[in-house]
């Protein structure tokens, strides 16, 4: 057996394990977040999972795309109009008391879904006032969030943060089914649940294991506490001991780790190098340490158990000098996440006839005429009408129309060229640019990138964010000087541009640069290929129809830039003393200019 | 609704349960909006208060939950017809602690003709919504950030306005809704709305404890409580019970107060200092430091209540500066020091 082979084996027997935990559990620590392609494997993980659950406990698939009146409930109104009452329906939460959830393409929640299913992870209950309905259900549920997002790609973190259990079977082959737990011995655990008794000692290793390892929310020891009071369960123990201490870190803890404690034993590598070592074998050796001194040894499982867990590459992230710069990448992540979640979202109805370019709300007209019908058919009770009167009259001034969130999410890249010269004068001044923008964005919720090309290549300097403060870190002492890649500029503003599209965001590119290319797209000096290159490359830019404004920044202008700007279908504005406040103003009533477009010529 | 975990068992924290203590003692302060890491218990906190809050007094029947002892003549419930006169009866009720959960509709957050009614009797009538339930109470919005801009924009007029108004489905209603915001999220996802955020007196940051002592009493009480939630209110129930006589006795308290010419010079200075606009910011200063000298049991508002509840009263309101990285809390630190002596 390879090494993979070993790791893949370890994972998988894992990931029954926590099938079984969960099956044991299935309420009690919010669920499991499965990251996994949409693989045979992840079927096979399924359907052992379901077999292991109760037969009795309801297993609902959420889509992510669910409108609340599904969701949460609300007026069902097929029923209400047959019954002359309003009867209320069942959102899909509701259902799902008592079972599970399986959200799949959990990476795909929007920000608000995933925060109405944690408000009932939180609450156990799911409280309901929509459509004229008022009610509190209660509801105990577990999920099963099915991501199979790609690099950065994650469910929203409000949701993980509720899920004790994160498990990776991505590149995972098939494997043959061993060790899975019968029906009867999860349900003879889940029996034994209630009387599982947890020492002092071990609720402190488990609090000081999480803080150490930088997980902050208090959740996750909690969590961590219910996961071991279930693998005690169906180990058939009466007390968490350190075998349930060594499986929460390897389930719960090595997943979410940010860093590694300080003062770590030259040891630990070697352990991490020999993969196939399970943490068991270490805690035998210290069972036996009944010494009420602290709860060093067993913090010190629980810390081997996560090393050994967490795969080597990441591990040489999370040295301890790492710990901010994990952070921050996380808030980064969250940042992405929340850009998917605004596309055109229904966000209300209004009183309004439909149109070209609107959407008649069936429900909402539905339920303006209801209250009426009484009243109308009496009036109508007169008149004949051909082929009799219909069953629901429905009038004009009845007629409501969806409202959808217009506006998608603008990002602005700036792409500064920090050649030569007057690099540093013009950097300075993209910086104060972004940072106008970004105060500005405050308010109106835009990102702002920022790349620079020098030498022989460009660098995303400030990927899209929205946040001053982390603009202001990643901009500080940018470098200047060399030749002028412009090509490699304009490819990677428009690969970013790309992302960003695909993310359902508008980009703006705002050039800042001469226009005078001396480095061709392969590195190479020389001007004539170098030019060559780069008008190539703006048209790249024209084909896919990006929103660019070129700031020329040379001197006098020399006509370079202005043919650059044509190629790239770009606005063009010469500005040779380009200041902050000059540039983030020309962006700002370009977007301007284009929204006006799209208002006229889009619905 | 299941059992709330116990307010006096809340370990740490100290800013948020002091600021909701305040907002309990002096609805004037104007809601409190809790902000800050997963997991740090904020939801509980506002769950907690509502079952501590002591009951209020209101005419028996109004669906608006008025005052008996206040003027109600805007009430359209028919309280006002009643007149001074015959006097109205009333009831004691729990403090209104409303929810706004996400994805509610518009028609449950202001109110709407009543669909069974109007389809059983074909009668047109007022069904109250949400803000009619929170009036005289709190209304508890948790992941604030999230709630949709249109929902957000009925709020804000009534919570400056203190009256609701409704036009709709030909209802033309207009009825009081007074009440206290408590809004609670996670700045990571997304920030609030300036205007929105405007309309919280207090504003409280929360931090995940990095004590470890401190994180074990959170998991360990916390865990107690999920295992067995009647039996952990019961041992925590005389603690509230105290927690609640100190509301009470603090509201009592609070109309003799004084308010020193020196603490009102200090709360001045510290706004201009920071350069906050208008005089919102000095107001709830003031009002906050006075509800929290009642809760001290104090006759005089000193420098120590100033100082503890101005990061609150103040961190929100600041101007933001683009160009100056130093955190809200920060530079109200900072100013402090200045302002007070040591």
């Amino acid at each position: 057996v390879t090494d993979d082979g070993t790791i893949e084996q370890r994972r998988w027997s894992d990931a029954m394990l926590a099938a079984a935990l969960f099956a044991v559990d299935p309420t009690g620590f919010g669920g499991i977040a499965l990251r996994c392609g949409a693989d045979p494997i992840r079927m096979q993980w399924l359907a052992l999972l379901t077999r292991m659950l109760p037969a009795s406990a309801p297993l609902r698939r959420l889509p992510t795309n669910i409108p609340d009146s599904r969701l949460l409930g609300g007026l069902d109104l097929a029923a209400t109009l047959r019954a002359g009452r309003s009867v209320a329906e069942l959102g899909m939460l509701r259902e799902a008391n008592g079972g599970v959830l399986v959200v799949a393409m959990a990476e795909r929640l929007t920000q608000g879904t995933a925060a109405r299913l944690a408000t009932v992870l939180d609450n156990a209950e799911v409280v309901v006032e929509r459509d004229g309905i008022t009610a509190r259900h209660p509801t105990a549920l577990g999920v099963i969030a099915l991501d199979e997002g790609i690099d950065e790609e994650r469910p929203p973190e409000a949701l993980l943060d509720r899920l004790a259990i994160h498990l990776s079977l991505r590149g995972t082959r098939s494997i043959e089914e061993s060790g899975v737990e019968r029906a009867s011995d999860i349900a003879a655990a889940r029996a034994r649940l209630s009387r599982i008794a947890v020492d002092e000692e071990m609720v402190e290793a488990l609090c000081e294991a999480s803080l150490a390892l930088g997980v902050d929310s208090l959740r996750v020891p909690l969590h961590a506490l219910h996961v071991a009071r279930a693998s005690a369960a169906l180990s058939g123990r009466d007390a968490v001991n350190e075998e349930d201490a060594s499986v929460v870190a390897r389930l719960v803890f090595a997943p979410r780790a940010r860093r590694l404690p300080v003062e770590e034993p030259p040891t630990a590598d070697d352990e991490v190098g020999g993969d196939a070592q399970r943490p068991e074998s270490s805690s035998n050796e210290e069972s036996e340490e009944g010494k009420p001194d602290k709860a060093e040894p067993l913090g010190d499982i629980i810390l081997a158990a996560v090393q050994a867990a967490v795969p080597p590459e990441v591990l040489a992230s999370l040295k301890p000098s790492a710990a901010t710069r994990a952070r921050s990448s996380s808030s980064g992540r969250v940042g992405v996440a929340l850009a998917s979640s605004r596309r055109g979202r229904p966000i209300g109805t209004r009183r309004g006839t439909p149109q070209a370019g609107t959407r008649l709300h069936v429900l909402d007209t539905l339920r303006a005429a209801a209250p009426w019908q009484a009243i109308r058919h009496r009036e109508r009770r007169g008149v004949a009408i051909e082929g009799g009167s219909p069953r629901i009259e429905v009038r004009r001034e009845d007629f409501h129309i969806l409202r959808f969130k217009q506006r998608t999410e603008s990002a602005t890249i700036f792409v500064v060229d920090a050649s030569g010269s007057s690099a540093l004068n013009r950097l300075a001044e993209a910086k104060g640019a972004v940072e106008h923008l970004l105060a500005d964005c405050y308010v109106r919720r835009d990102r702002v990138a920022l790349i620079s090309f020098r030498g022989a290549r460009a660098e995303l300097l400030l990927p899209p964010t929205r946040s001053l403060v982390r603009a202001k870190r990643g901009l500080a002492g940018l470098p200047g000087g060399g030749g002028t890649p412009l090509a490699a500029g304009i490819e990677a503003a428009h690969g970013l541009a790309n992302a960003l599209q695909r993310r359902g965001q508008t980009p703006t590119l705002v050039f800042l640069t001469d226009g005078r290319a001396n480095v061709a797209r392969d590195g190479t000096q020389g001007r004539s290929r170098a030019e060559d290159d780069s008008v190539a490359s703006a048209r790249l830019i024209r084909r896919a129809r990006m929103n660019a404004l070129l700031i020329d920044t040379s001197p006098r202008g020399q006509g370079f830039a202005q043919g650059l700007a044509d190629e790239m279908g770009a606005s063009y504005l010469a500005l040779p003393y380009a200041d902050a406040t000059a540039v983030s103003k020309a962006v700002r009533a370009s977007a301007t200019a284009r929204q006006l477009d799209c208002a006229s010529g889009g619905s | 609704m299941p059992a709330a975990f116990p307010f006096s068992a809340i370990v740490a924290q100290e800013e948020m349960k002091r600021a909701l203590l305040i907002a309990a003692v002096d609805q004037s302060v104007g809601g409190v909006l809790v902000f800050g890491d997963r997991g740090t218990g904020k939801s509980t906190a506002v769950r907690a208060l509502a079952s501590l809050l002591p009951k209020m007094q209101v005419i028996a029947g109004c669906a608006y939950g008025c005052d008996p002892s206040a003027d109600h003549a805007r009430c359209v419930d028919g309280c006002s017809s009643r007149g001074p006169k015959r006097r109205a009866k009333s009831r004691s009720v729990p403090v209104p602690v409303v929810d706004l959960p996400l994805g509610v509709t518009e028609d449950r957050v202001v109110g709407a003709l009543d669909l069974e009614r109007a389809l059983a009797h074909g009668v047109k009538a007022f069904e109250p919504g949400l803000l009619a339930r929170a009036h005289r109470g709190f209304l508890y919005i948790d992941e604030v950030n999230l709630l949709e801009d249109h929902i957000v924009d009925l709020l804000l007029d009534v919570a400056a306005s203190g009256e609701n108004v409704v036009e709709r489905e030909g209802l033309s209603i207009r009825h009081p809704a007074k009440f206290v915001l408590v809004g609670t999220g996670n700045p990571e996802e997304g920030e609030l709305r300036p205007q929105l955020l405007d309309r919280f007196g207090l504003s409280v940051e929360v931090k995940t404890p990095g004590d470890v002592a401190i994180r074990i009493e959170v998991v360990r009480r916390r865990d107690a409580f999920d295992r067995d939630p009647e039996g952990f209110c019961q041992k925590w129930r005389a603690e509230d019970g105290r927690v609640r006589k100190r509301i009470l006795a603090a509201r009592e308290r609070m109309g003799s107060v004084t308010v020193p010419d020196a603490a009102l010079e200090r709360a001045a200075e510290l706004c201009m200092r920071l350069g906050v606009d208008g005089l919102r910011g000095e107001l709830t200063l003031i009002r906050a430091a006075r509800a929290l000298a009642s809760l001290d049991g104090d006759d005089t508002v000193t420098d120590a209540q100033l100082r503890l509840v101005a990061p609150s009263a103040l961190r929100h309101r600041l101007r933001r500066n683009p160009l100056d990285e130093t955190g809200s809390s920060l530079r109200v630190e900072r100013a402090m020091s200045e302002v007070f002596p040591a």
